[in-house]
């Protein structure tokens, strides 16, 4: 039997009380949102706290998708299958959809959430990647009400750490819109159902008449974070899509990223999946821009 | 510490270590064995419960979250004698081999057929891909789902039938 080491329980009611508890317990408490990242690293001992204050109570609080013009808001606490199942975020976004339909399977996904995802900070996380190619940003609130908002890339310090403090909560995420045909996709290779990426990509593209005004390009399991790539952006902006531009994206892709080799397949494996999943998903996005 | 949840209907209040799991909360301190245990790591899906009407893992929700909830288990499926549907359509369709993934598998194909009452194959092999038979026994699990769809689908048609006829 595999259960965590001993520690006291707290269940916060609000987003200010729980801040409240994390000052007070400080470096030694933990919050614990859906718990399936958690507390399976906590039954290996990979992590140990004194207190978990527990937040699924404030599930009303965080737990909403809002469109405006400019953004999309996505509340920390909305899980795994709300995300999936919103019909408004795939019709602006469909990389989320995409994304979600590969991540555990849908029990796993009935408690899971977005910021319970993005605050494990695992490099082969696929909400991390997807967050990573839509640029999204990521909002912290500290003791006082106070707030600050972070890119993903300052978001992800390295593997399993982030830039929320001891006594902060990340409440929501920011995606940016703009006012262009947007289209979005997802790919992951994985060894069966359910299973962390051995690599994932997403794309998102932009265009205006027919040519790219922007480009993302996010890849999860071929570096110590989630990997957005500038270079690919660069690369594509201006142009016209076509298969010999994927070609090359793909190409970056492959040798922009830092597999390692493992369990689930060599670098140079993993670097051949950039190259393709970048294709791919890029395709994709495009055809469902157009679209 | 203390926690009350509701499970099957009843409420229960005990005392117990704040990291005790769910799973072992019904199976070692309420003795409601229908709940399975198997690998620990929220991959095998034998430990499916409901919670508040969602299909959740037991081994990977901590007792104390569940407090204050209600909690379904393989024994309050059926009424009295009577089987669940769904219990009936993997008997009718031996939907089960060993047995050890059963409890699990009806508790999640209970809440798929509650929430969508004509799934697709494709929809079925969905819903259960995070669950494991070691018997293999996929395929008959999904015929005695398609079983108790067409049961129930059946059976609400002829209760219409009757209501409206004079």
């Amino acid at each position: 039997m595999q259960v965590p080491a001993p520690f006291e329980y707290e269940r916060a009611t609000s987003v200010d009380q729980a801040i409240g508890l994390l000052e007070r317990l400080g470096s030694s408490a933990r919050l614990v949102a859906g718990g399936h990242s958690l507390l399976p690293m906590m039954k290996l001992r990979l992590a140990n706290f004194e207190y978990l204050i527990d937040i699924n109570d404030l599930h009303a609080e965080l737990g909403y998708i809002r469109l405006s013009d400019d953004e999309v808001r996505i509340g920390a606490m909305t899980r795994h299958r709300e995300l999936l199942e919103s019909d408004v975020l795939a019709g602006v976004f469909p990389i989320f959809s995409d994304a979600e339909k590969v991540i555990a399977d849908p029990i796993v996904r009935n408690r899971g959430t977005l910021g319970g995802s993005l605050c494990q900070a695992d490099p082969s996380e696929d909400l991390s990647a997807v967050c990573t190619t839509l640029d999204a940003s990521c909002v912290i609130r500290g003791p006082g009400g106070s707030e600050r908002v972070v890119t993903m890339e300052e978001f992800h310090v390295g593997p399993y750490e982030t830039a929320v403090a001891d006594n902060e909560i990340l409440t929501e995420i920011r995606i940016p819109r703009k006012n262009f045909k947007v289209g979005s996709a997802y790919a992951k290779v994985e060894r069966r159902a359910g299973d962390w990426a051995v690599v994932s990509a997403g794309a998102a593209v932009w265009l205006d008449q027919g040519r790219i005004v922007d480009a993302r390009v996010g890849l999860a399991a071929v570096g110590p974070n989630t990997t957005g790539i500038p270079e690919i952006s660069a690369a594509l902006r201006g142009h016209e899509p076509d298969e010999s531009l994927y070609e090359l994206a793909g190409a970056i892709a492959a040798r922009s990223c830092d597999p390692a080799t493992d369990t689930r397949g060599s670098a140079d494996y993993k670097r051949h999946l950039a190259d393709e999943l970048t294709r791919r998903t890029l395709r994709r996005a495009v055809e469902r821009a157009r679209s | 510490m203390q926690v009350t949840m509701t499970v099957n209907g009843t409420e229960y209040t005990r005392e117990i270590e704040a990291r005790m799991l769910l799973v072992h909360f019904l199976r070692d301190v309420l003795s409601l064995t229908g709940t399975h245990w198997g690998c620990d790591t929220s991959n095998c899906g034998v430990c499916v419960v409901w919670l508040d009407g969602e299909p959740v893992k037991s081994c990977t929700v901590l007792a104390a979250m569940a407090g204050g909830h209600e909690v379904r288990t393989v024994e309050g499926l059926a009424n009295g004698a009577e089987l669940d549907p769904i219990q009936e359509g993997f008997r009718q369709c031996h939907g089960l081999q060993c047995g050890f993934c059963t409890p699990g598998m009806l508790m999640t194909c209970r809440a798929l057929l509650d929430k969508n009452p004509d799934p697709t194959e494709g929809e079925i092999r969905e819903a259960i891909s995070g669950q494991i038979c070691r018997c293999t026994g996929y395929s008959s699990i999904v015929r005695s789902v398609q079983w108790t769809a067409a049961h129930e689908a059946a059976a609400a048609a002829a209760s219409k039938e009757e209501a409206v006829a004079p």
